[in-house]
């Protein structure tokens, strides 16, 4: 069982966290301008980086976001912060 | 290429078996070639054989990064079935059943193919109409499926867990008499000795460090062993796909994630057909050997490691025990894990990407090795006449863009 740390509750067990999506994605605005292409590759693109890696997560348990960096191959937990936009970590 | 007979086993039998040639030629890499395909696992192996034999294109290297089915074709469970639901899917994994049928002699190589059924389980009435839908929709689309009751199914199972307070009661299920397993590396060493006998280079230990194109045309690829030119390259790199294309500024809608596998100690023959529990998400067969071997779902950590995490070895090791509660006798022998390419859609992306030249065959997931004859069978058809065959056509990249997915997660319950 591999530990995960969460920035509001500490660290956790792995099955707690949830995978959400590969960090830096933004969701294309406006609307009516995006093409298909631009879209599709919002919903369904991405760069499955080997090594290093930046992902988004959910700590299941506590329904809060988190930013996790990552070794996607040794899966060794680099750093973690929460998302822009929680609430502050530890309050 | 010596022809693989009873005759000449016996023959060799008698002479000590020194007379046993490599099954496949070790060539340096050439200048240039024809076409060229990187990943020599069963779905590279094959699309270098179909080049040779059905288009006559023999200037073709296969280029491994490894050694030969040393990536999920030699990490997988052998389970080959056609029991989809869309239409699209089915033409594709039952062209790969029918070429399987005939492979061991096609190739002069033993597959050991065995098509000993598969049940599909199923636990509830809801379930159970589920299993009708699939079964029915194979039906339609030309292929053998079937309801299975529960005396039948408790007849051909008979360590199941029956008592009264078991979790997952079975009440039967999607029967599909011809899947069953094969033996995977002679999947891959069979294609691979074919293919080289038909003039194909295998080149093992090369790892591919960039893609060249010029005005927007492959013309070939730089390797640790040197440039060598091509004008048509088809990848067929599973979980390694995404990183290759990447620098072409492809980017694929593939995430990476573990998949386990496991092997029991070998025990008597007591369980000779397929068996995937939806409750339990654990399905096992029971290799020539004796040994069990079963799997589950995939890791929940996207990860290009190849090995699994203790949280999913729990989870299917305790499905099998409550399927069959009799296997908690057994000691396991090994645990092992690839590395799957997983795709919105749970269908693969075949087809041209990028540059002029450039084919595509990855996005398997968890499915790859049933699917090998047919991935090979379409991506050499696309190498070979640069356009889709009629059965590859609906798997194209571009369907995430036009919003056409063929959704099996949905329609056949792939838990991924």
């Amino acid at each position: 069982m591999q530990i995960f740390p969460c920035p509001f509750c500490g660290p956790r067990d792995e099955t707690e966290f949830h995978f959400a999506a590969e960090a830096g994605k933004h969701r294309p605005e406006p609307a009516p301008e995006v093409t298909d292409s631009a879209w599709a590759d919002y919903l369904y693109g991405a760069d499955a980086p080997k090594g290093r890696a930046q992902e988004v997560w959910v700590h299941l348990t506590c329904g809060e976001f988190l930013l996790l960096t990552r070794d996607t191959v040794t899966r060794e937990v680099l750093d973690v912060a929460a998302l822009p936009g929680s609430r502050e970590a530890g309050t | 290429m010596t022809r693989y007979s009873a005759l000449a086993l016996a023959r060799e039998g008698l002479r000590g078996h020194r007379g046993w040639r490599p099954a496949w030629r070790k060539p340096d890499p050439k200048p240039a070639y024809d076409a060229i395909i990187i990943g020599g696992g069963g779905h590279g192996l094959a699309t270098a054989y179909y080049l040779a034999r059905n288009h006559g294109v023999r200037r073709v290297a296969v280029l491994e990064k490894g050694w030969i089915g040393g990536g999920n074709t030699g990490r997988n469970t052998t389970v080959i079935r056609s029991n989809y639901f869309y239409p699209e899917s089915v033409a594709l994994y039952d062209l790969a059943l029918r070429l399987y049928e005939g492979l061991s002699k096609e190739l002069n190589y033993n597959v050991m193919l065995s098509q000993r059924g598969m049940l599909i389980a199923a636990h509830t009435p809801m379930q159970m109409e589920i299993c009708a839908r699939i079964a029915n929709a194979m039906m339609l689309n030309g292929v053998d499926g079937s309801l299975m009751g529960p005396q039948e199914a408790r007849a051909r199972l008979p360590l199941l867990n029956d008592a009264p307070d078991a979790r997952y009661q079975c009440l039967g299920g999607v029967w599909q008499g011809r899947a069953g397993i094969a033996r995977h590396d002679a999947v891959a060493w069979g294609y691979a000795r074919a293919a080289s006998a038909l003039g194909v280079d295998i080149i093992e230990g090369i790892t591919v460090t960039g893609i060249c194109t010029t005005d927007g045309r492959i013309t070939g690829v730089e390797t640790d062993r040197g440039p060598i030119a091509c004008d048509r390259l088809g990848i067929a790199a599973a979980g390694a796909t995404p990183g290759l294309v990447a620098p072409l500024g492809i980017r694929l809608p593939v995430h990476d994630y573990a998949l386990q596998a496991f092997v029991s100690e070998p025990v008597k023959p007591m369980l000779d057909t397929v068996l995937l529990y939806l409750g339990t998400g654990t399905y096992v067969s029971q290799s020539d050997k004796g040994e069990l071997v079963f799997g589950g779902g995939l890791d929940r950590v996207p990860t290009h490691g190849q090995r699994g995490n203790l949280p999913m070895q729990e989870t299917i090791v305790s499905g099998l025990l409550e399927m069959f509660p009799a296997f908690g006798q057994l000691k396991l022998l090994r645990q092992w894990a690839g590395v799957v390419d997983v795709v919105p859609d749970s269908s693969p992306i075949l087809g041209p990407a990028g540059p002029e030249g450039l084919f595509l065959n990855c996005g398997w997931g968890t499915g790859g090795f049933k699917a090998i004859p047919a991935g090979g069978w379409l991506l050499a058809h696309m190498l070979a006449t640069g356009d889709h065959h009629d059965i590859s056509r609906p798997f194209d990249l571009a369907r995430f863009a036009e919003g056409r997915l063929i959704d099996e997660a949905a329609g056949s319950g792939i838990a991924h």
